[in-house]
């Protein structure tokens, strides 16, 4: 079992936990995952990981409430465990000779680009950080950036921070202005990273993207996270998951997103019962 | 006097319409007195031909005489001397390939059923108590195990009765490789599974789930920090292989092993109860011929689709697929294509497949595997409507160790190179054998290939 550590609402969908895993706080680098399972009918899934404390043996996750199993994982509190936590898995990001970079998140993104901004700030690359959120409230780690970067540029939908748009308005606004990377790594939901890889490939910027798509056990045994990038089909999970910007079928990556949108319907509506009882045992102090 | 009976005795089995609807199992074996009777069908020859045909050397005429006598508890540790997984061999290993082939009884009628025989021995061994077996006093040596299927339970389970302190590490979250992942429900119950694995766990192996090694741990780490003297890469063959038409990443589309894995492993069959899903829609096509085809076949019948179709490239007789698993596949109303091959996957407006496009095959000269090769047919590309196709055309050693492990001597196609007759790999004290040396294969083979390496790290390991 892997125990929560810590459990840390970082707004009010999402939340932070440091895990219990210290063959996995000892190994895992920039840009790898882990797969979790909170049960024994639990589902496996991918989530990166945004930091490590190999000293405590911990592993820091940031996930977003937005499915079933997201929100059952809520129900879980520091001194619960998951059943199973594996990792580090993937190909960890490659940020060697990097000089002078844009780094770009928007909404849970921003957690997957964190810990890559601060190692490449650490290896005394000049880091723009990039960040979008649809407005304040829904902010994270922006503390955390600013000290990772050397300058940090927040955006919001509804413009409720004084700085309105998307974070290609500011890619391209720095861009404009005739600031020069040369690599731009991206990481964020498919449409933003293509929308960034359309400014960045008419400039022939290169650029790095970060894909999460849907897996199952993460070690190249399914298949599940099939992605064509250059013509050919690859593994998110092994031979990913980052992949250069310019190559990825972003059509095709968008419609394997939503492969089980029907199911994950069923799942949340026959089972919401499941999260009201667990609710209310984590409430009575049990679990 | 033996029984000169010519015919094996069915075992008894789900009615066919009745099994094409649930996950239960399709055998039901046969019962003590059917046991007692195919058994006395057995010469008890002096020169054993079947125990030569067993990749583990099962000692086949000593159980089956113990069977006859009604000493069951006794057969099934006449068994175990030499295969750790009785319960899961007398389901899934191709005797007719094998122990059967080689029996007496053969050569005019049938030969003794004893995969039907061993069966039924482990389910009453483990109905009726069975003691785990004693391993000898630790002797203070560890070994590590990579992958916990059939290869790393059977060297797991050899090298800890002679007292090595074993650890496996598995990937998954559960133990078991194929026999978990891969070999549905109503082949292979997944509770006879842990039953096996939990004797060796009394018996004293330690397992690791979650560690994925190369990943979590490198193999250098396990002999250099961790304490192990020995290591033994069982780790199969997982990486799916695809046709590389075009279509093949719509929605809908699965390798055999996410299509099984979501099935088996996650319990896709028990959804919404299981979180994992699965798509099945009204027409299946499974691509393939070999066992796992069928077994993808048979679950997506389960699974609810009305039309499920095998298509195959080359004829029946050229299928690798077992008689048994076609037998049964037809029996439940699988749709066989034979000398068919898919040339594209179609989609709809979403993505999700609809339909496949497919060319007839004849049959030419016979290629490097003695097979005849098949020929496309001037002029016969059709269509086929189907939402649902997994592909069945095989698996490849997954990379990780390989890409992981320096000094590691591998084929051009993936596989570990070893000495075939230790398991011995390029690296020192580094031991291999399974689906990850060989490619794809049966479970039986792995488990010998277990056994193989299990004796000689033990000549390695006790000489000094």
């Amino acid at each position: 079992m892997y125990r929560i550590v810590t459990k840390r609402a970082l707004h009010e969908t999402v939340t932070l936990m440091e895990v219990e895993a210290p063959y996995i706080a000892k190994k895992a680098k920039p840009g790898q995952f882990v797969i979790l399972r909170v049960d024994e009918n639990g589902e496996r899934i991918p989530l990166t990981v945004a930091g490590t404390d190999p000293a405590r043996g911990t592993v820091t996750i940031i996930y977003q409430k937005v499915g079933y199993t997201t929100r059952r994982m809520d129900c879980l509190n520091e001194g619960d465990a998951f059943i199973d936590f594996v990792g580090p898995l993937g190909t960890a990001s490659h940020l060697d000779g990097i000089k002078k970079v844009a780094v770009i998140g928007g909404g849970l993104g921003v957690a997957i680009a964190y810990p890559q901004a601060k190692a490449l700030h650490d290896m005394g690359a000049e880091v723009d950080v990039i960040v979008g959120f649809r407005n304040t409230d829904l902010m994270i780690l922006v503390d955390e950036l600013k000290a990772a970067s050397t300058n940090l540029y927040v955006m919001t939908d509804d413009g409720s921070n004084g700085h309105k748009g998307f974070v290609t308005t500011a890619l391209e606004e720095q861009l404009n202005a005739g600031k020069e990377y040369d690599h731009v790594i991206a990481i964020g939901p498919l449409v933003m990273m293509r929308a960034v890889v359309n400014l960045t490939k008419p400039r022939n910027i290169p650029t790095v993207i970060s894909m999460n798509p849907i897996m199952v056990d993460g070690t190249g045994m399914c298949g599940s996270c099939r992605v064509t990038v250059g013509g050919e089909t690859k593994f998110g999970c092994v031979d990913g998951p980052d992949f250069d910007g310019f190559e990825v079928d972003w059509d095709e990556a968008i419609a394997r997103g939503r492969m089980y949108r029907k199911e994950e319907a069923v799942s949340m509506e026959r089972k919401a019962c499941n999260l009201l009882d667990v609710d209310l045992q984590t409430k009575r102090g049990g679990n | 006097m033996p029984n000169m009976r010519m015919t094996k005795l069915p075992a008894r089995e789900q009615d066919p319409n009745i099994r094409n609807c649930n996950f239960e199992e399709v055998s039901l074996g046969y019962d003590e007195a059917m046991a007692i009777d195919e058994a006395t069908r057995c010469l008890n020859c002096k020169t054993q031909p079947c125990v030569a045909g067993c990749p583990v050397n099962v000692h086949i005429p000593e159980f089956i005489q113990l069977v006859i006598q009604g000493k069951h508890m006794e057969a099934n540790d006449a068994i175990r001397v030499t295969n750790a997984l009785p319960a899961v061999c007398g389901r899934v290993c191709p005797q007719e390939t094998q122990c059967e082939e080689r029996c007496v009884r053969g050569i005019k009628g049938e030969p003794v059923g004893i995969g039907r025989l061993e069966r039924f021995v482990a389910d009453y061994a483990m109905a009726h108590g069975m003691e785990t077996p004693k391993p000898l006093p630790d002797n203070g040596k560890k070994v590590a195990i990579v992958g916990g299927g059939p290869a790393g339970l059977t060297c797991a389970g050899d090298l800890r009765k002679l007292g090595y302190g074993v650890t496996i590490f598995e990937a998954l979250h559960t133990p078991g490789g194929v026999l978990v992942y891969g070999i549905p429900e109503f082949r292979l119950p997944k509770k006879l599974v842990r039953d096996e694995i939990r004797i060796l766990e009394d018996m004293g192996v330690k397992i690791e789930t979650n560690m994925v090694v190369g990943r979590s741990i490198t193999l250098d780490e396990l002999l250099e920090e961790e304490g192990f003297s020995a290591v033994f890469i069982g780790s199969g063959a997982g990486l799916p292989r695809f046709q590389g038409i075009p279509g093949e990443n719509l929605n809908g589309v699965y390798s055999a092993n996410e299509f099984l894995t979501r099935i088996n492993l996650m319990k896709a069959y028990t959804f919404p109860e299981a979180d994992t899903p699965v798509l099945v829609g009204k027409n299946a096509a499974v691509v393939g011929g070999g066992n796992v085809a069928m077994d993808a076949a048979r679950s997506a019948k389960r699974m609810g689709a009305e039309n499920v179709y095998v298509i195959y490239r080359r004829g029946e007789k050229e299928m690798p697929a077992r008689v048994e698993e076609v037998h049964h596949a037809k029996e439940e109303g699988i749709i066989f294509k034979m000398l068919t091959n898919p040339t594209e996957i179609l989609g709809d407006e979403n993505g999700y497949v609809k339909a496949m496009t497919c060319v007839e095959m004849e049959l030419g000269e016979p290629d490097a595997s003695g097979r005849r090769r098949p020929i496309v047919k001037a002029g016969s590309e059709h269509t086929i409507d189907v939402d649902t196709v997994v592909i069945a055309i095989g698996t490849s050693p997954n990379p990780v160790i390989k890409n992981t492990t320096p000094g590691l001597a591998t084929e051009k196609w993936g596989g570990i190179i070893v000495d075939e007759c230790t398991g011995k790999t390029s690296r020192e004290h580094v031991y291999a054998g399974g689906d990850t040396v060989t490619g794809a294969a049966t479970v039986i083979l792995a488990m010998g290939a277990g056994k193989t390496a299990a004796k000689a790290i033990h000549e390695e390991l006790s000489k000094g």
